[in-house]
């Protein structure tokens, strides 16, 4: 991996709730494919992927968010985002709106999380800048990064492990990963789940807060803002010291400030 | 039966005020998920296993007009009495004709979530027969007047001590015994006496076989065969998709069951009934109910797979926090969130959104029902039916309009991000997000939109 990659043509396709809330963990993603010499774009039309709309049943407006992404995207070589559910409802739900869109076919295998961009696309092995880490660390595998996109052997299939966040951190030097107890149980976040079953919501994010703290950790690291979202309102609602930090927080070397 | 119009979300929000109970629900469910795995571990060919039972099942369903009349041949060939209900209602009837007809005054059942879904207990009491459960859960549950919480460990969400209360009112064991074996006893003592004086047995059917006209019944307390070899009469109630094509084939599934749903290799009994015993009547009844409309919509008829081992129940994390009891179909949990709005959306709607979409489920059942996706599914069929709250809906359809005009979207992003930090903290700790204990986001002073022209025009 020494090649620079000026020549694709790479998209950030930032979350809407990312755009808002987490401009940092965006910066870092961009500056990521920067370091590696990709040229990135971020193209300013772009808003929501839909996924609302499709968990709640709006079918019409799943579609028209799933229409507009694809002229939006269509062109580029790769979309790449920090989102592994995000990207998960482009690739593997977008079907049941535009299956037929010969653009979206052509778009669809195109389209990564940032951590598989890495891995499968710029096959990285070692970090654009060394970054040292020296913090012990709980991975929270998000569940549809984990399930739909397969970024790790879920703990109910009987498949040999892996584990991409495992196997990135590996070019942090000083990191020490850890691992909570029930190795993948959701953190109960769920999108308008989170307001429509607050209750239950809570209860299933206060018991995985309480797993990652158990590991000795002083940061939960994952690849998608959402679940790090929920899971940071907890923990400031309880005033634990366990902070939640993006994967790409850590391979800028910006982890700890955050 | 369950009451009606129970919502989820205020259910279990009333489940979780008592947090002890329900962290040992928690556990004491994870406890078997985790059963499962070790003996799923077991098994290398496990996910070929899976894989196998999943292409029976299919197949089996494609052709399921064929399989079910070579299984009625065979099966009356074998002098056993065959009925068809199309409905709950005439399943019932059906069952009443046969204890009438034979003057049956007392009907000793072993577990079977096919009569729960029909109300075959309720339906037969008013009509003066009186119906024991005799599967130890059942029982515990029928005596409290209470439906099952689970498919399968039916009285899950009680304590030992709360049946020991129970077994003290209602069979007079010593007050304060909380010990199992010693309340296990004294109920089997009390479920003896029923079967020796039932007029008839009734019992589920996991495996309905095409080829034999046998069905097979597995459970782990052998209650289905003290109530088949007592009394005179047996009758199997069998929904119309618990067929499989041949013998050879019911090892895939017993295999995948136990392990999946109490994670034990095997059922202590695997019971195969073929034909009555000397004198008796053996009838089957072979139930619609629905399934064959489910078996006509390209979105759900995957979940006419199942064969009801619970797994799915016990891996979700929302059920584990919630119990059976607060969803509103007779099955819970994600199973039952896509069977019972496939019955009736508007009553069960609500279910299919008591899922965070994680996907756990799908990974653990035996026959590879793509559940998490049957809910996200269903919620389409919840909005078109206009289920959805009217704050809810106005929402979304504002998303939908904000998704379409980037630029206002990004002006309420931002507006949302100057107003929300000053914002008196009596005025958001009450909303859905912060009253159950959880801050909102730290707001930032730019989205990444704005931070991105910035810097694009730094650079030039």
């Amino acid at each position: 991996m020494e090649t620079p990659h000026t020549a694709m043509k790479v998209a950030l396709f930032i979350p809407c709730f990312v755009n808002e809330l987490y401009p940092h963990v965006a910066m870092a993603t961009a500056e990521l494919l920067e370091g590696y010499g990709v040229e990135v774009d971020y193209p300013l039309a772009q808003s929501c992927c839909g996924q609302p709309a499709s968990n709640n049943g709006d079918s019409q407006g799943a579609c028209d968010a799933a229409r507009r992404f694809t002229a939006i995207f269509k062109d580029y070589d790769y979309i790449v985002s920090p989102s592994g559910s995000c990207v998960s409802h482009v690739k593997h739900h977008y079907p049941w709106y535009i299956a037929d869109d010969a653009d979206y076919q052509a778009m669809q295998p195109r389209v990564y999380e940032i951590v598989e961009f890495l891995q499968d696309v710029l096959k990285v092995d070692r970090l654009p800048k060394p970054v040292y880490f020296p913090h012990p660390v709980s991975i929270h595998q998000s569940c549809h990064g984990l399930r739909e996109l397969g970024h790790a052997a879920p703990s109910e299939l009987m498949i040999p492990y892996h584990s991409r966040l495992e196997r990135i951190l590996q070019l942090v030097d000083g990191v020490d990963v850890r691992l909570p107890e029930r190795r993948d149980e959701c953190c109960g976040f769920g999108g308008t789940f989170s307001v429509d079953e607050p209750e239950v919501s809570v209860a299933m994010g206060e018991d995985r807060v309480a797993q990652h703290e158990a590991t000795g950790a002083e940061f939960i690291v994952g690849a998608d803002p959402s679940c790090l979202m929920h899971m940071g309102g907890i923990i400031r609602h309880k005033c634990r010291p366990i902070r939640p930090l993006h994967i790409v927080e850590i391979l800028t070397g910006r982890g700890g400030a955050a | 039966m369950k009451q009606d119009n129970i919502n989820h979300a205020e259910a279990a929000a009333a489940f979780l005020q008592d947090r002890e109970q329900a962290r040992w629900h928690d556990s004491a469910i994870w406890w078997v998920r985790q059963k499962r795995d070790a003996q799923a571990k077991q098994l290398p060919e496990w996910e070929q296993l899976r894989a196998l039972a999943q292409q029976i099942k299919s197949h089996t369903l494609s052709r399921l007009d064929e399989y079910l009349t070579e299984f009625q041949t065979n099966a009356e060939r074998n002098g056993v009495t065959v009925h068809w209900a199309a409905d709950a209602d005439e399943h019932n009837r059906i069952v009443y004709g046969i204890l009438a007809a034979a003057n049956v005054k007392k009907l000793v059942k072993s577990k079977s979530m096919l009569t729960e879904e029909c109300g075959l207990n309720p339906y037969l009491e008013q009509r003066g027969i009186e119906v024991i459960d005799t599967d130890l859960g059942e029982r515990i549950v029928q005596l409290r007047h209470e439906p099952p919480s689970h498919i399968v460990m039916p009285a899950i969400h009680l304590k030992k001590e709360q049946i020991s209360e129970l077994f003290h009112k209602e069979l007079g064991t010593e007050a304060g015994n909380n010990d199992p074996t010693y309340l296990t006893h004294a109920a089997r003592a009390n479920l003896r006496e029923h079967f020796l004086t039932a007029g008839a047995g009734l019992t589920g059917v996991n495996f309905a076989i095409a080829e034999t006209g046998g069905v097979v019944v597995c459970t782990n307390e052998g209650n289905a065969d003290l109530g088949t070899a007592l009394p005179p009469i047996h009758i199997a109630s069998m929904g119309l998709e618990k067929i499989i094509p041949k013998q050879a084939h019911l090892g895939v599934f017993t295999r995948l069951l136990a392990r999946s749903a109490i994670g034990s290799p095997i059922t202590t009994y695997t019971s195969h009934f073929q034909q009555a015993r000397p004198g008796g009547e053996m009838h089957i009844v072979i139930v619609d109910n629905g399934r064959s409309d489910i078996l006509g919509s390209d979105d759900f008829s995957q979940s006419l797979r199942c064969i009801r081992c619970g797994a799915c129940m016990n891996t979700c994390p929302v059920y584990r926090r919630s119990t059976g009891h607060s969803y509103s179909y007779i099955i819970p949990g994600p199973i039952g969130s896509t069977l019972g709005p496939s019955r009736d959306i508007k009553k069960h709607g609500s279910m299919a959104f008591a899922c965070t979409t994680c996907g756990s489920c799908s990974n653990v059942c035996p026959v590879k029902i793509n559940l998490h996706e049957q809910l996200i599914l269903q919620r389409k069929r919840a909005f078109d039916a206009g289920t959805l709250k009217p704050v809810k809906k106005m929402g979304l359809l504002a998303m939908r309009f904000l998704t379409q005009h980037p630029s206002l979207l990004d002006a309420g992003g931002k507006l949302m991000r100057k107003v929300v930090p000053i914002l008196p903290v009596a005025l958001t700790q009450h909303s859905a997000w912060s009253r159950p204990g959880r801050e909102l986001p730290q707001m930032p002073a730019q989205s990444f939109k704005e931070m991105w022209q910035a810097r694009k025009e730094n650079k030039q």
